[in-house]
């Protein structure tokens, strides 16, 4: 018998097209709303047939948000899977499934609890309907609320029909009682403890939070290029153009993209670009335009692995230092990377006031591993979102690059006030005007990259501790690895070893150098030079001592993660 | 204290800021004339500056800006279009002007100029069309004519050079016109018709550049080109046999094609009118998608 306590990781494998999301939305849904902590991410290949994808869902009695290696239980819906995760199955992984989808080689190795989908399915009336089993299957063996079931079915069906409905829901029944049967039966026992509060949570991706923080930022124009894995962030927004009344346009290409947007926010829209590593590097020119312009501007950046097109569809850390240094010139940004889906939510809605106050680019760095990411959370609170406006009345006199002494000139927008309002890419005095004169031009220089930079830094929140202050060793990481590195310090359970997470990545606050003082420090990167470590010397002066790095287009698991830090730390 | 009363009509657009009278065009060039029409024409249309934005590429065409007194933005070399389709559409109640010379608009910015038209904004897009690169010293442009040697070309031009008004019929644009600066009352026309167009209006303005370009002369221009005085521009079969005539040149508005705006077509002005920058985040929409995400 095969037992499953407290926390269960299920993976489902398939070919693209084969309908795992199906399933995985079903999951998610039907064990959140039966009380399970879930959290779900996926992996799949750049293309829109076949090969072999899969999802991993985890459902647990306690939060879960990061990625383990391990599978507990696999369900393959063709053959292939078990070869694809292979370093990935234990003596202990269930296999849930048909037969004839392991291959031979495995059939000694794996605990296969045989279960006739196909078959199944064929009586409901269609192939079709084998995700939905599965699924159902899957529920049963929690003995999860059906009734959660039924309702995520007929959200999902509704629009097909009645009879569409009935059928996955007399699919879904029928799995469902054969996963309470092979629990009954002893073959498979699993214990989890629900957690009533978990029903009053909410179930959200990376890419909704990317996209709703941006409209509760005020962001009313977004323009794009298609790029994965960005586009979620676009096809979201476009979703909800007509509620919130907001302009999402398509363009010709990047250029155009974040063009456009400089051009909405002089006028005085909030615009975001949305866009991947490749879309970015066509946008440099233009960022270098902001950046003398003093053009506000929101881009939120999903990395991928590159150069060039690399891997579209999976992850890295690798464009830190594309952020960091694109466009000519020196000129300051600002550089985010949420942790968690809350501050995601929360850092992108700010982003639009950060821009809007410091006149300066706002990126926001997530990547396919954060993008695809889902768990449940207390609904972040709106409450808390701030929104501020700086925008002043072009009264008569008016200068755009009013020269002040933190650097930051009244923004005004033409069409209210008086005068005219006149931003250039070129050098310019006080008015906007073209200027060769050189004191003029060593003014603005310094204007822009000293002292603006030095208000913005002064400013910078600092980044968070998790773990004791005194601690002799500080692991340090940025943007969406925070889980993965929480949970596996919790695993590794000393006090000695801190985590010190920067979701505020450039530039850095002088005080975050205290936070380093005495410690062995281990940066934590999926990457393959460790970029924000040269980052921290660069900027702070920090030696890094240990840099724990992946570059395999796949993220950092809890178990690597863990023994990464045991290598290090004994 | 009360605001001291700013100037209205042609005086309102004339140069006012310090260093905006320092005019870097070559004494005799063609772009001089083009400002005074631009301000003719906005002057009598009866706008106020701060009613009007100029965006601007590179060129020396594009540095318009600065010698008229409007609300501007000089950009970057190729991309005023898209700018200033951001700019329309983030307020929609400013009167919106791209301008560029012909490598700005053609070579650099030929991408963004076709898809504008798919678009739609209600904009105008004046093109200098001196048929040279002005400010890089005399370089071919796309629309430099064949056999013409220049320091980079020196064995002769032998592209095909670029036919906009052709272009911009063939796409089905909006509004597509061309002129020669040395027409003063003819062009002012023009271009108040181009802006009192709804929708993207494309006017190719035929200029000399006295410093690079010794074929395409003030003789050269007038000799060349002739004003359709017959032609329909609701005819679109017309309008593009008009369009490729080379020698000489046609000028007038080839085609007026009336259809719906970019503005027009996005819903964040159906119901709300006022211009983006008025409007605040709806959180009450985003706490009823949170609502939303708990089932
Ligand atoms: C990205 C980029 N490439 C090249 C240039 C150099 N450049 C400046 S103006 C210009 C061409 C100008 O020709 P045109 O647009 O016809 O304007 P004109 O000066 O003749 O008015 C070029 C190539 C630039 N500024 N930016
Ligand atoms: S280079 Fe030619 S187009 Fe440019 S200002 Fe001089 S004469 Fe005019």
């Amino acid at each position: 018998m095969a037992e499953f306590k407290e926390d269960v990781s299920i993976v489902l494998g398939g070919a693209a097209g084969q309908g795992v999301q199906t399933v995985e939305g079903i999951l998610t849904h039907a064990l959140k709303e039966s009380g399970y902590h879930v959290y779900a991410n996926k992996e799949y290949m750049s293309r829109v047939r076949g090969g072999i994808n899969t999802t991993e869902i985890r459902v647990s009695s306690r939060r879960v948000r990061a990625f383990v290696k391990r599978i507990d239980i696999l369900v393959p819906f063709k053959q292939g899977v078990l070869t694809w995760v292979r370093d990935r199955l234990s003596e202990n992984t269930v296999i849930l499934g048909e037969r004839e989808n392991v291959e031979d080689e495995f059939l000694e190795k794996v605990n296969l609890v045989e279960v006739p989908l196909t078959k199944m399915a064929t009586k409901v009336g269609s192939q079709l309907y084998l995700n939905t089993i599965a699924a159902g299957v899957i529920v049963g063996l929690f003995h999860g609320d059906f009734k959660a079931v039924e309702e995520y079915l007929r959200r999902r069906f509704g629009a097909k029909g009645e009879n569409v409905v009935q059928k996955n829901l007399e699919a879904a029944k029928k799995g469902y009682e054969l996963g309470v049967k092979l629990c009954e039966e002893g073959t498979i026992a699993v214990e989890v403890q629900k957690d009533e509060s978990v029903k009053d949570e909410v179930l959200l991706t990376g890419t909704e939070v990317a996209g709703i923080g941006a409209l509760a930022g005020g962001m009313n124009f977004l323009s794009f290029y298609p790029m994965s894995p960005s586009t979620g962030v676009s096809t979201f927004a476009a979703q909800h153009a007509e509620e919130f009344e907001i302009i999402v346009e398509q363009v010709e290409d990047e250029i155009s993209a974040i063009n456009m947007a400089l051009g909405a926010w002089y006028a005085g829209a909030r615009a975001m670009v949305s866009t991947s590593g490749g879309g970015f590097a066509l946008m440099s020119e233009a960022l270098s335009l902001a950046g003398m312009a003093e053009n506000p501007v929101v881009i939120h950046l999903a990395q991928r692995p590159g150069p060039a097109t690399g891997l579209p569809t999976r992850t890295m850390q690798g464009d830190l230092n594309l952020v960091l240094y694109a466009g000519h010139g020196d000129f300051p940004r600002i550089i985010l990377a949420p942790g968690s889906l809350e501050e995601a939510f929360y850092l992108t809605a700010e982003a639009f006031n950060l821009a809007d106050r410091y006149q300066v680019p706002v990126i926001i760095l997530t990547d396919q591993y954060f993008v695809d990411t889902y768990y449940n959370l207390p609904a972040p609170d709106v409450g808390k979102v701030k929104f501020e406006r700086h925008i002043v009345e072009a009264k008569p006199g008016y200068r755009r690059y009013e020269l002040t002494e933190d650097g930051i000139s009244p923004r005004a927008v033409p069409g209210y006030g008086e005068d005219v309002v006149v931003a250039n890419g070129n050098e310019h005095d006080e008015w906007g005007d073209i200027t060769e004169e050189a004191e003029m031009t060593r003014r603005m220089q310094e204007k822009r990259a000293i002292k603006k930079l030095k208000t913005v830094r002064r400013n910078a929140p600092l980044p968070k501790l998790v773990g004791e202050e005194n601690a002799k060793y500080l692991v340090v990481a940025w943007g969406s690895t925070l889980h993965v590195i929480e949970e596996a310090l919790d695993k590794l359970g000393r006090d000695d070893v801190a985590l010190l997470h920067f979701s505020w990545v450039y530039p850095l606050n002088p005080k975050t150098k205290k936070f380093f003082e005495g410690k062995i420090v281990i940066a934590v990167e999926n990457n393959i030079t460790g970029q924000f470590a040269d980052l921290l010397k660069k900027e702070l002066g920090v030696e890094v001592h240990h840099r724990v790095l992946k570059h395999d287009g796949r993220p950092f698991s809890v178990e690597e993660v863990l023994d990464a830090l045991k290598g290090v730390v004994e | 204290m009360n605001a001291p009363t700013l100037p209205t009509g042609r005086e309102a657009f004339e140069p006012k800021r310090p260093t905006s009278k320092d005019v870097a065009w070559c004494p005799g060039c063609g772009n001089f004339g083009i400002r005074n029409i631009l301000i003719s024409a906005l002057a009598e249309l009866g706008l106020k500056p701060s009613q009007v934005a100029i965006i601007s590429g590179i060129g020396q065409a594009a540095k318009m800006p600065h010698y008229i007194n409007a609300n501007g933005y000089h950009t970057l070399h190729g991309r005023a279009i898209p700018i200033a389709t951001g700019v329309k559409a983030a307020n929609p109640k400013l009167t919106v002007i791209a301008e560029g010379g012909d490598g700005d608009m053609y070579a650099e910015g030929g991408n963004h100029l076709l898809h504008a038209i798919r678009r739609n904004p209600d904009i105008t897009v004046l093109i200098h069309d001196n048929q040279i690169y002005g400010l890089t010293k005399g370089q071919a442009s796309p629309t430099t004519m064949v056999g013409m040697k220049t320091p980079t070309q020196p064995w002769g031009v032998f592209e095909e050079p670029f036919n906009p008004v052709a272009l911009a019929v063939a796409l089905n644009a909006s509004f597509v016109a061309r002129t020669f600066m040395g027409y003063f009352k003819e062009s002012v026309e023009i271009i108040k018709k181009a802006i009192q167009h709804k929708g993207l209006a494309i006017v190719d303005i035929l200029h000399p550049c006295v410093s690079f370009n010794k074929v395409n002369t003030y003789a050269w221009y007038r000799e060349h080109t002739y004003w359709m005085d017959d032609h329909d521009p609701y005819d679109r079969e017309a309008a593009f046999k008009r369009a490729i005539e080379t020698d000489p040149l046609p000028l007038g508005i080839f085609y007026i094609n009336k259809k719906p705006t970019f503005e027009e077509n996005v819903s964040a002005y159906r119901r709300d009118k006022r211009p983006l920058w008025q409007r605040e985040p709806k959180l009450d929409l985003v706490e009823r998608f949170f609502e939303s995400k708990k089932l």
